[in-house]
């Protein structure tokens, strides 16, 4: 970007910019890495919400089950190992947009991909597991708070894999582009997001409810 | 049998019942808004405008189109809210002993949430957004806001919020619950009908809206400055449009999760706030109030910053006290995250947590007292020009100042536990919202009027507005203060005693009054536009404003400034001024421009058939328009061609059409 002044009134007072427009909507980041963080931090003030609300009616059983009779805690570290391993993957796949490589980036999100739909199908067992022993999210407030708060994180993780796929299809289509790079970021910070925010599930919910 | 269970599957609880066509007052009320909406739609076509709508405005990506809409709608927002007011005062003014008044009390009960939830969320919110929108990127000297298209979403997703409300005038109910539907009365087994529904579906949609909208104006604000405009060189509009933007980030997420799990408790049967299985209905009350207090500050720090600007440049100096004015906001901010739960001392929840929310809440007076002292000095010994928005800005002062005393004295959780739900509560509020925001809002539209459209608003019935509003904010709200004091309580129907009656006569009196001020409003608009040769501002700068969106034309050209400013001084437009710039005439370049999108306008309306038909149990058209959101959602992105240049011969043609007498 070359840039000179235009000089205007005093000589030493320089009002306005005459500059040649860069490609900045498209190429850089224009603001849009910034906004999107900004949006990531509203999506955790939702989780926020669901987690204190959690938090006030975690022990409210209403006669029905307890955490420690029904989490299955093998089950529920598989699925974190699935969902740690998908952000490793995402990660190698960025490495591979650094250096420029279509083939690579679209085989990691692939593999991400796997990963997060075994996490959601894990999930998806085990509310079913517990929907079938009668722990159902009508049963008491506890059981809302749970199925609420981990549902809206594995609809989260939903939301990701679609974007992937729709981003699998883009990234085929015109290849490594300013514009996919930079939704390529976006959707790796939406994923790690969701990395963190099940951490605090896991020791919120599981290993803090099957110690109470 | 068989077309009754068809019937359902089809329009789910939609039937003819659902049509008050029994109800004398809506059944005028529709016959008056189809008249008028086919009147409108018919003058439309007549003069084929709908192609200019759609291209020029519907689909515009242009911050200060998107800013005009946003100003349109909280007007005819403040109409359809004003209405509820006047009906409110009627009945409390008329419902004494056996006079039961002319609204039944399911009737009333719609009346009163629907006047809080329309002041708050489609009047005063897309006025300030729409204030914010037109005038920000103009102070800061960009071009746009960061996400264009964004921006045209969040208008869009607010429209599609006030139609479901204006629906639910006539299909159905609106909630009874108050206007932040309060449970347990929102309830499915306290509220089986579908008012709770609406309400909750009208505002998670237009919520949607102004969450992004947020995001955008902060980024905006951060990332798009003219070079050397640092933080503490922009003007304290922006500053104020900043830090309300900030705690709007950080609040509606929390009020979209709360109004999310009361959905969940209709629609699914969760358990969060029901009165049995463990639930706990307090911590909606919690929930929404750690939006709801922020909110109010969301809404009136921007429209301290108009105050400050308008005071500077009436005053003719400096505003006083520059930096104290962007701390003072910055500490509200913070403050009013820490405060909400002084709306329910009553709630027990013991005398320390009590204490810290009430000085915490005293705290507070101690910034805003500051920016009150800064605005009185800013006048002290300038050359103050009293047109139309000073005097809004000195009437606010002598009101805001009354209803930021009685908020300390409700503070005081012994006090509150004597005054909780009482009227005195509510002339408080009212007090601020009308003395603060509102006034403030029309000081800002009179304002910025001439650089949006060219001309002033017409000065004379500018006045008649403002003594209407003024002495009619009077009128209606002290004898309100008076009989709260003694102890009346709010959102009541009907009075027992006789006593209270010529307060509520005079309530009345004073509603209409404010009547008289709303339609000098329209009236100053309407005229303006007549005399709009006579009002005209060739110098795109009317005021002697000080900052930057005077130093463009009325209106501005599309992209705003053909040249990126550059600014030295804080009041950045003064000292071009007094260094004698002259504007440059030659040299210009193509202007990179964001293209305009439809996407916006059918979300939105994707968004509000969603709503409808869940509102009504239509579940396949709620999984149609659901889909459809989807697909459009992910269609969009792979539009990769958005924007364009307008090139350097149209700039330069209208810079030369440009009067003489423009400044920059």
């Amino acid at each position: 970007m070359s840039t000179h002044a235009l000089n205007a009134g005093e000589a030493d007072a320089t009002f306005y910019l005459a500059e040649e427009e860069d490609h900045d909507h498209a190429g850089g980041d224009g603001g849009t890495m910034l906004g999107f963080w900004i949006y990531l931090m509203s999506d955790a003030l939702i989780f926020a919400t669901l987690f204190a609300t959690y938090g006030v009616l975690s022990t409210s059983y209403a006669g029905g089950p307890a955490p420690r009779q029904i989490f299955e805690l093998p089950l529920v570290a598989v699925n974190t190992a699935m969902l740690l391993l998908s952000s490793i993957t995402f990660g190698m796949g960025m490495i591979e947009m650094e250096a420029g490589r279509t083939r690579a980036v679209q085989a990691w999100l692939a593999i991400t991909a796997l990963f997060g739909i075994a996490f959601v199908g894990i999930e998806l067992h085990e509310f079913a597991g517990l929907i079938a022993e009668g722990a159902t999210p009508q049963r008491s407030a506890f059981l809302s708070g749970f199925f609420t708060l981990v549902g809206t994180h594995g609809l989260h993780v939903t939301v990701g894999l679609v974007w992937i796929a729709v981003m699998l299809v883009q990234v085929g289509q015109r290849g490594l582009v300013p514009e996919n790079k930079r939704r390529l970021m976006c959707l790796g910070m939406f994923w790690h997001l969701l990395d963190v925010v099940w951490i605090g599930v896991f020791t919120f919910v599981y290993l803090l409810g099957v110690l109470r | 049998m068989f077309d009754q269970s068809l019937a359902r599957t089809i329009f789910g609880r939609l039937s003819f019942e659902s049509f008050p066509i029994h109800e004398p007052i809506l059944l005028v009320t529709f016959i008056g808004v189809m008249i008028g909406g086919l009147g409108v739609v018919g003058a439309i076509t007549k003069y084929r405008l709908w192609g200019w709508l759609w291209r020029e405005w519907f689909t515009s990506v242009d911050h200060k189109k998107i800013g005009i809409m946003y100003v349109i709608l909280g007007i005819i927002m403040l109409l359809r809210g004003f209405a509820d007011a006047l009906m409110m005062r009627l009945q409390q003014a008329i419902a004494f002993g056996p006079n039961e008044g002319y609204l039944p009390a399911h009737h009333y009960d719609q009346v009163f949430t629907a006047h809080g939830t329309i002041m708050i969320f489609f009047v005063a919110i897309p006025l300030v957004v729409g204030l914010i929108n037109y005038v920000m990127p103009l102070q800061i000297g960009a071009r746009d806001v960061a996400f264009p298209y964004l921006n045209n979403l969040s208008f869009w997703l607010t429209v599609a919020g006030a139609l479901l409300v204006m629906v639910s005038l006539f299909v159905g109910e609106f909630s009874r619950a108050g206007w932040l539907n309060y449970v347990p009365v929102a309830n499915l087994q306290n509220s089986p009908d579908t008012g709770p529904d609406y309400y909750l579906w009208a505002l998670q949609i237009a919520g949607v809206g102004t969450t992004l909208s947020a995001i955008n104006m902060v980024t905006t604000i951060i990332k798009m400055r003219a070079p050397g405009m640092t933080m503490m060189k922009m003007p304290v509009f922006c500053w104020t449009a900043l830090c309300s933007n900030v705690l709007a980030i950080a609040i509606f997420p929390v009020l979209t999760g709360a109004f999310a799990l009361l959905m969940l408790d209709r629609y699914v049967g969760t358990d969060f706030f029901t009165n049995d299985l463990g639930g706990n209905p307090m911590m909606y009350w919690n929930l929404v109030w750690i939006w709801g207090h922020p909110e109010v500050y969301v809404l009136v720090l921007p429209v301290f910053g108009i105050y400050s600007e308008i005071t500077a440049t009436f005053s003719g100096k400096p505003l006083f006290g520059y930096s104290s004015m962007v701390y003072a906001t910055v500490v509200i901010t913070i403050l009013s995250y820490l405060v909400w739960l002084h709306h329910f001392f009553t709630m027990g929840s013991g005398a320390s947590v009590n204490s810290f929310f009430g000085i915490a809440t005293m705290v507070i007076s101690i910034p805003t007292g500051a920016k009150i002292f800064n605005w009185l000095f800013t006048m002290y010994r300038g050359q103050i020009r009293f047109e139309l928005p000073m005097m809004w800005v000195v009437a606010f002062m002598l009101t805001f100042v009354v209803g930021g005393m009685t908020g300390v004295l409700l503070a005081v959780p012994p006090a509150d536990f004597v005054l909780h739900n009482s009227l005195f509560l509510v002339a408080h509020f009212h007090n601020v919202i009308i003395g603060g925001v509102v006034f403030g809002l029309f000081a800002g539209m009179t304002y910025w009027f001439p650089k949006a459209f060219g001309f002033k608003l017409d000065p004379w019935w500018g006045k008649v507005a403002f003594w209407g509003w003024v002495i009619g904010y009077w009128v209606a709200w002290t004898p309100i203060y008076v009989v709260g004091l003694m102890g009346t309580t709010r959102r009541v129907h009907h009075f027992d005693d006789p006593s209270l009656q010529p307060w509520f006569v005079i309530a009345l009196i004073g509603a209409i009054i404010i009547l008289i001020g709303i339609l000098g409003f329209v009236m100053s608009i309407v005229m303006g536009i007549v005399r709009r040769d006579a009002l005209r501002d060739t110098t795109g700068d009317p005021w002697g404003g000080r900052t930057l969106e005077w130093s463009t034309t009325s209106p501005p050209p599309a992209y705003n400034f053909a040249f990126t400013p550059v600014v030295h001084n804080l009041d950045a437009w003064y000292d071009m001024k007094s260094r004698g710039h002259r504007r440059p005439a030659e040299g210009f370049r193509p202007i990179h421009m964001p293209r305009n999108t439809g996407t916006g306008v059918i979300l939105s309306g994707l968004a509000l058939v969603l709503g409808f038909a869940m509102v009504w149990y239509i579940w396949w058209l709620a999984a149609v328009s659901f889909v459809g959101l989807i697909v459009v959602t992910i269609g969009h992105t792979f539009n990769y061609n958005r924007d364009y240049f307008i090139a350097a011969e149209d700039v330069a043609r209208t810079e030369r059409a440009r009067p003489a007498a423009a400044g920059a």
